[in-house]
């Protein structure tokens, strides 16, 4: 409840900077923001590609509140999504099954491929005390070289160099009728996923024994060890489904979202998953309407862009703000305090004045 | 009469209780006055009132003759006032002086002039018989140090009204006399003392004056010359407290625990346990009596599995668990209360009934297939509670944090003694709890060995050791001195084994 509210200032206190932003440029912050959230949401299309834009950051915003609750910092979220986007893709590109089973097996495969990303550091971590932040950034850039070499060595485009093939349509995420409901829209089954993931991992936080024991050893791994848990084996458990579900975020991407995997490129919702998890206050359901919100802000910003004057470059500065607010919510904090004390003396004071 | 610092009718409240309703506190110039008050009275929360940690719904505050408004810390910094707290906020790998200027850093130009505060530091030492060493690194120097080191921290920033939250939970006995000694001095040099103790042979030996608080009110101020041991504990928990403990002779039986000489290592990779062997039995109390660091940690620590056994058999109930996994242990049937409450007995940012199920929530009926039941979790963590006398502010929907530190213990010591374990390990069982607490608990343990459990008691309070045990194995330097029946011994010869001197050759 506290940290909605918390999230919330530190959205609007952005959102607030942001438009003194667009004042000192010279531009009308109110016209601004209209054409943002009607980029974003006028029509039904526009909210798919919305909710599509999303959907990769809730994977990601998972996977580093996951791995938070038992006291990992994941940052290698950038690099299970391409080993999971690129599993996926080699798994379409090379077999030939009938569209479910496909699908099915993409998703595993890009599943497996990110949490074995993520399990290599988790056992380094566990094993030898590697501190997770080293090894994830490398294996981020173990991930970007892979993809470098393998793609155009085993799966070239017909044109391009730099891209893979493109899959064709019925093994990707796209479903023909997901796009007719929201008039063409890129939006697919990736949102679904997306939604799973959310319950479960929600339920698994806080209804299962594994949570507790992952928690546990998040807040205190002293305490966990005193009490019998496996430290080390949660350590590993924890990375392996962070990795997961960063791995699933690369199928939404590269098999969703678009169609094919391009080199030299590290997607941007890995590091953006940090700050979707920290707005979101670690907690799935928060995760996810924080991943809504980047969504909106990230897919609105071209029609703000052709509208007005306002470089689109402002979506990142408002979120960049956002961020700061939340991660400084300690000051928020001390504000709501200090307002519900001044409530809680005013009559008080009146009298003492009187 | 001038008074340094007056507190009139404070009331702090906290989700679910008033920590503090009405309470008045007076501190004069130059004296130590002492503050006393069952567990969860709401002693700390005054005191962070004072120190600017909580701002009260209701009520004033004199510093001087002044009124004040004490929002945060460093304004009662300012005012004169420094606050020792419980568990120390000490960067580790920074040195005495570093951790010191930490927030008030001298600066020469823009460069910080750290051997300018080094001396300062240095000439404060031997002003006040402080003793310490500006240049030692915080994780390579005593806890007792670390002590002197918050107590440096305060005068260094000229603090003229020092606070003292238990200070003593943590020190050792000798340590103690010497800190008595530091107060003193800190008197003569005009500074004033509130301490907060739970140990009346304290108060009786440095305060002044004692106020007593009961559950959030105010009891009253006395003389402490006037008062007597008996009459505090009284006036603290209204009723006649026993401190005798009552226990029959004990009638031990078959072996629980077998430790075969094992020696173990220390955190600095040291032989701290020698070929140690004891064996504790069915219906007995074992103390172990030894100055602080000989071994006693890693005793405690081999035998729960916190630490490797370098070689020798530990055995419980006739089975080798040297190598075994730490829960296979507790299955086995030990339980522990641990030295550190903080580091290893609770997960402070759980809610305080998930604290109560630590070691068995994935047994049944807190867990079926891997799913919690929070109903079962919620009675049984009542029942802890209501036996033990478990004060919170939301009862089990508490987060652990949030519990005065006496009740903390209080339900890390519910929750093992619930356990029903064949062999009890308690290590400092009663560190910070009141005197009515400790009649209760140390009744409790008696219990638990009458019901043909063993327990392994390890304190440095050697009244303790001498009160509960049946036998006591003394430990110095990692190795076993002797074991003595508690029935035929006495301080001063325990006391002499502690240092080293075995009975054999005292004789
Ligand atoms: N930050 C907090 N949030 C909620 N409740 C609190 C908080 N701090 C203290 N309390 C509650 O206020 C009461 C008084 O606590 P306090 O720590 O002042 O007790 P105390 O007298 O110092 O006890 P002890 O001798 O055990 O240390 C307790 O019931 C405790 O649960
Ligand atoms: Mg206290």
């Amino acid at each position: 409840m506290r940290n909605t509210i918390v999230s919330i200032i530190a959205i609007l206190l952005g959102l607030i900077a942001g438009g003194l932003l667009m004042l000192a440029i010279g531009s009308n912050p109110i016209e601004g923001y209209n054409y943002l959230l009607q980029g974003a949401l006028i029509n039904i299309e526009r909210i798919g590609n919305t909710l599509a834009t999303a959907t990769p950051l809730i994977f990601t915003g998972l996977a580093v509140a996951f791995a938070f609750r038992t006291g990992l910092f994941n940052i290698g979220a950038a690099g299970q999504m391409l080993a999971g986007g690129l599993a996926a893709t080699a798994i379409a590109l090379t077999f030939e099954f009938s569209r479910p089973v496909m699908l099915i097996l993409m998703i595993l495969g890009g599943l497996l491929a990110g949490a074995l990303f993520a399990l290599i550091p988790g056992i380094l971590k566990a094993r030898f005390n590697v501190h997770e932040v080293v090894s994830t950034i490398m294996m981020n850039w173990i991930a970007y070289w892979s993809v470098y070499y393998i793609v155009p060595g085993y799966f070239k485009g017909p044109s391009l160099e730099t891209e893979s093939q493109k899959l064709p349509d019925e093994y990707t995420l796209r479903a023909p009728f997901l796009s007719d409901m929201f008039d063409g829209s890129y939006i697919n089954y990736g949102i679904f996923l997306g939604i799973i993931a959310v319950i479960i991992i929600a339920f698994i936080i806080d209804k299962t024994t594994l949570g507790f024991e992952l928690k546990a050893v998040g807040f205190n791994r002293h305490a966990a060890e005193y009490a019998g848990m496996r430290v080390n084996r949660n350590i590993i458990l924890s990375m392996l489904i962070s990795g997961a579900l960063a791995g699933l975020g690369g199928v939404a991407l590269y098999t969703g979202n678009a169609s094919s995997m391009q080199i030299g490129l590290l997607p941007s919702q890995g590091y953006d998953g940090i700050a979707v998890a920290l707005l979101g206050a670690n907690n799935p359901i928060g995760v996810f309407f924080a991943a809504i919100l980047f969504g909106i802000l990230y897919s609105g910003t071209g029609f703000m862009n052709a509208m007005t004057e306002i470089p689109p470059e402002l979506a990142n500065t408002i979120i960049a703000i956002i961020i700061y607010f939340a991660a400084t919510s300690v000051l928020i904090h001390r504000i709501i305090d200090k307002v519900k004390r001044s409530k809680a003396n005013r009559p008080e004071h009146k009298k003492g004045e009187a | 009469m001038s008074y340094v610092v007056e507190m009139f009718n404070i009331r702090k409240e906290f989700p679910g209780i008033v920590a503090n309703d009405n309470i008045s506190l007076s501190l004069k110039k130059g004296e130590i006055h002492a503050l006393l008050g069952e567990n969860g009275a709401g002693k700390s929360t005054l005191m962070g009132v004072l120190f600017g940690m909580y701002q009260p719904e209701r009520g004033i505050i004199k510093v001087r003759e002044k009124e004040v408004r004490i929002t945060n810390p460093n304004v009662a910094n300012q005012l004169g006032i420094g606050m020792v707290h419980q568990h120390f906020k000490l960067v580790e790998n920074f040195t005495v002086t570093e951790n010191i200027i930490l927030g008030s850093e001298p600066l020469k130009g823009l460069v910080l002039d750290i051997d300018k505060a080094a001396k300062r530091i240095e000439e404060l030492s031997k002003h006040y018989g402080l003793n310490v060493d500006p240049y030692a690194k915080i994780e390579d120097i005593s806890v007792g140090m670390q002590q002197r080191v918050e107590i440096m921290k305060m005068l260094y920033r000229e603090a003229e009204v020092l606070i003292f939250d238990e200070p003593t939970a943590v020190l050792t006995p000798a340590e103690i006399d010497e800190l008595m000694k530091i107060m003193r001095n800190l008197i003569k040099e005009g500074k004033s003392i509130i301490i907060i103790t739970h140990k009346l042979k304290e108060i009786k030996a440095v305060a002044d004056r004692c106020t007593v608080i009961r559950r959030g009110k105010s009891i009253g101020t006395v003389n402490v010359a006037e008062a007597s041991e008996e009459s505090l504990a009284e006036m603290m928990v209204g009723r006649h407290v026993n401190f005798k403990v009552d226990k029959k002779e004990s009638t031990p039986g078959d072996t629980v625990l077998k430790i075969d000489s094992v020696s173990a290592k220390n955190n600095r990779k040291v032989m701290a346990l020698k070929d140690f062997s004891l064996e504790v039995r069915r219906g007995e109390i074992v103390g172990i009596a030894g100055v602080d660091g000989n071994g006693q940690s890693e005793l405690v620590e081999a035998i729960t599995g916190l630490r490797k056994v370098e070689s020798g058999n530990i055995l419980i109930n006739g089975e080798d668990i040297t190598n075994a996994p730490i829960r296979h242990r507790i299955e086995k049937g030990i339980g522990h209360i641990p030295e550190d409450r903080h580091k290893r007995g609770l997960v402070l940012d759980y809610r305080l009934d998930s604290n109560m199920v630590l070691e068995v929530y994935n047994k049944r009926p807190f867990a079926k297939n891997g799913l919690l039941n929070f109903g079962e979790i919620r009675a049984y963590a009542e029942n802890i509670f209501k036996n033990f006398d478990v004060r919170s502010g939301e009862g089990g929907a508490s987060l652990a944090r949030t519990l005065s530190g006496g009740n903390q213990q209080k339900a890390i010591i519910g929750r093992e003694i619930e356990l029903d374990p064949d062999l009890l390990i308690a290590v400092q069982p009663t560190r910070g709890l009141d005197v009515g607490s400790i009649e209760y608990i140390h009744k409790r343990l008696i219990e638990h060995r009458d019901k043909g459990k063993a327990v392994l008691l390890v304190s440095l309070e050697l009244d303790e050791v001498l009160k509960l045990s049946d036998r006591i194995a003394i430990i110095n330097n990692g190795e076993l001195v002797g074991i003595v029946q508690a029935s035929e011994t006495n301080e001063n010869e325990v006391g002499l084994m502690m240092a080293g001197i075995s009975k054999e050759r005292s004789v």
